[in-house]
């Protein structure tokens, strides 16, 4: 299926959310997640199963004021 | 000292680490004036990047506590959803919440800050509103739980100093026992020390040390403003006047003419 990753298409085998980071390159990484604006905690990344069209929000530390 | 959350520095200067020429002059001034709490962010990283990760590392490394903001908000939803995230990202209950309102002046959108403040203390979170001086929100901020309150002095990144000097003081007296920390558009050490001397608990600043010839000496700077700002509040300033009051005693003054 096809996700919006941080607002670019991209195809993944994977259904749920833990392993869409994993095949997208995000395990082992400080990363929060959201999926269509609501967020998502470690915790309960692989209960949440992802759809066609879906929009993944992954955020690192950043520099901030 | 003042605590915020319960946390009390020794510095009264909280930094940005945005905009540093490099990330060992952020790491610099850091050390270098002797800053406890800093600013930091979220955005989005690639699976294949690491920049993120590297300045995680780099400001773990400092010992330093981290107040995550919501920078670049516009919304009640988009800012909450970044606080959690920051939340879990950052492994602090601490939030500088923006809701930004309008894009020229990077002004709070002060109706969804109060919104966002309460549902953000009512699910754990120690908010720092980013706020104006306006004394009615400063109420309201207050009654949604936050504990510190944040006016900006200026627009983000302006170094315009203290706009609206009569309305920040009005916050001082107004909140005597609250928090008050200058967020924004401070410029030049002399800003600082101006809020300081005004009985404000802290500073909290980015651009005008990141954008300085020479960040580590203008964080020095600023800290030592800030401290001297600071005692001059507390050593009871005199008031104003409009006519001159002759320093040296007249009385015992030789008659010569």
């Amino acid at each position: 299926m096809t996700l919006l990753l941080n607002g670019e298409p991209r195809e993944v085998e994977a259904t749920t959310l833990e392993q869409a980071l994993a095949e997208l390159g995000y395990a082992g990484k400080v990363v929060a997640t959201a999926v269509n604006g609501d967020f998502v905690a470690v915790r309960h990344r692989d209960g949440v199963t992802l759809h066609d069209g879906d929009r993944v929000e992954v955020v690192a530390p950043m520099q901030g004021g | 000292m003042a605590s915020f959350y319960g946390f009390a520095p020794q510095s009264r200067l909280f930094l940005g680490t945005a905009q540093y020429p490099s990330p060992a002059i952020l790491a610099d001034a850091v050390k270098a004036s002797g800053v406890e709490i800093v600013t930091v962010s979220l955005r989005r990283e690639a699976g294949e990047g690491g920049a993120g990760q590297a300045f995680w590392s780099l400001i773990r490394d400092l010992g330093v506590r981290v107040l995550p903001n919501t920078a670049g908000c516009h919304g009640v939803k988009e800012a909450v959803t970044t606080a959690q995230m920051a939340r879990e990202v950052f492994g602090t209950n601490w939030i500088k919440l923006e809701v930004i309102g309008e894009d020229d002046t990077l002004q709070p959108d002060v109706v969804g800050l109060i919104e966002a403040a309460r549902i953000l203390t009512n699910d754990g979170f120690e908010v720092f509103p980013y706020t104006t001086e306006d004394l009615v929100v400063g109420g309201r901020l207050l009654d949604a739980g936050c504990e510190v309150l944040m006016p900006w002095g200026a627009p983000i990144g302006s170094g315009r100093g203290l706009n609206n000097v009569y309305g920040l003081r009005s916050m001082r007296a107004h909140f005597p026992g609250i928090p008050l920390v200058v967020d924004a558009g401070i410029g030049l050490p002399s800003h600082a020390a101006q809020a300081m001397e005004l009985g404000y608990d802290a500073i909290l600043l980015n651009t005008a040390v990141a954008k300085a010839g020479d960040p580590v000496r203008m964080a020095q700077a600023f800290a030592r403003a800030i401290e001297a700002g600071r005692d001059a509040f507390e050593a009871q300033p005199i008031e104003a006047r409009d006519m001159a009051a002759p320093s040296t005693p007249v009385m015992g003054k030789a008659f010569l003419s």
